[in-house]
């Protein structure tokens, strides 16, 4: 366990000390994980090193963002005063990302596929 | 009570909470009642009743959202085994998640400028497609809020398991590879989740889309933003 922590957290750490050298505006968090996925694929770090702790974590991921969402109670005046432009600007975006993610998708193949016939 | 103050037991409550609202979810199988959205919904009520504000309950929260930023690189490993999936049809991939990220941000901005909501709030919003630990740390390096990111995120995930697939049959797309994408693109891990009880196939695409839109927005959204007038 101790193996896993420090790889997971050597990741991380890495991330961080890339954006307080570059000032990357990019999450360490991101980078860290971006590099874990080198080292794996590298065989640098073996699967079996990180598999325990990077399961239990991603299998619990929705329990690691309660807290900060309990601070929505601190932002209810804002939410209530532009309720509307939240609530349709959400939901007109999330059907627009489903259908045209799933065209250009279809679309790419279809088109690679004629290619190679 | 000054006790409910105390950080372990507001830990304890939090931990409390969130196995119950599980379980519940579990037994009666309905996805609007998230274990997320439960939990939060719940704790807001407590510390209101019991008028405990919220920095007393952040002592204890901080230790659990500690463990956001390693869950994030925990990541990698999923993104690590599907190296070769992704290979396979690099370009279709790609591009659709591309095309899904932009679309993505650029609506939900737009839109959400046009009825007038402020520059705060249309940065917290701006993520709104990928998974909460990710697209917190957006807003957050952005200046938003992020428990606005969060909750607008789980939201966002609930809409997609609900209705995403109706709107992709009403969209015309049919190819099970494109659909599976699309949940994880617009939806992350609510979606996903859904897209895991069609069946295993659709699961494992969307969990691509998943990965891959929050490594794109995380990486375009700040350079997006000023191009789109709101300054980040």
């Amino acid at each position: 366990m101790i193996r896993q922590c420090a790889i997971l957290f050597g990741c991380l750490a890495a991330g961080e000390l890339l954006v307080f050298l570059t000032g990357i505006k990019l999450p360490s968090s991101i980078i860290g994980m971006l590099l874990l996925t080198l080292l794996l694929k590298l065989g640098w770090v073996k699967l079996e090193w990180v598999k325990g702790l990077s399961d239990f974590l991603i299998a619990n991921l929705g329990f690691f963002f309660v807290p900060p969402g309990v601070a929505l109670m601190l932002y209810f005046d804002i939410i209530k005063a532009q309720f509307l432009p939240i609530v349709a600007a959400t939901i007109v975006s999330t059907a627009l990302v489903l259908v045209v993610t799933g065209w250009t998708h279809q679309w790419v193949r279809n088109k690679s596929a004629k290619n190679q016939e | 009570m000054e006790f409910f103050k105390n950080q372990y037991f507001l830990i304890f409550l939090t931990f409390l909470l969130f196995f119950a609202a599980k379980l519940v979810q579990k037994r009666l199988g309905w996805v609007v009642l998230n274990p997320i959205l439960v939990t939060i919904t719940l704790l807001i009520l407590f510390l209101s009743v019991t008028g405990i504000p919220y920095t007393d309950y952040e002592k204890g929260g901080m230790m659990i959202d500690f463990w956001l930023k390693p869950a994030v690189v925990a990541l990698g490993v999923p993104l690590y085994l599907q190296l070769e999936q992704i290979k396979k049809q690099l370009l279709p991939i790609l591009l659709s998640q591309l095309v899904g990220c932009l679309v993505g941000i650029v609506s939900v901005v737009l839109v959400a400028k046009v009825l007038g909501a402020t520059n705060e709030v249309i940065v917290s919003l701006a993520p709104k497609s990928v998974t909460t630990p990710i697209a917190m740390e957006v807003t957050r390096g952005l200046g938003g809020i992020p428990s606005l990111t969060a909750a607008v995120v789980v939201c966002v995930g609930l809409l997609g398991a609900v209705l995403g697939f109706k709107i992709l049959t009403l969209g015309r797309v049919k190819s099970p590879i494109a659909q599976g994408l699309s949940m994880g693109t617009a939806s992350h891990a609510v979606g996903t989740s859904a897209a895991m009880e069609r069946s295993r196939k659709y699961g494992a695409y969307a969990s691509l889309g998943l990965t891959l839109n929050g490594i794109l927005t995380a990486i375009i959204t700040p350079y997006l933003l000023p191009l789109l007038g709101i300054g980040g």
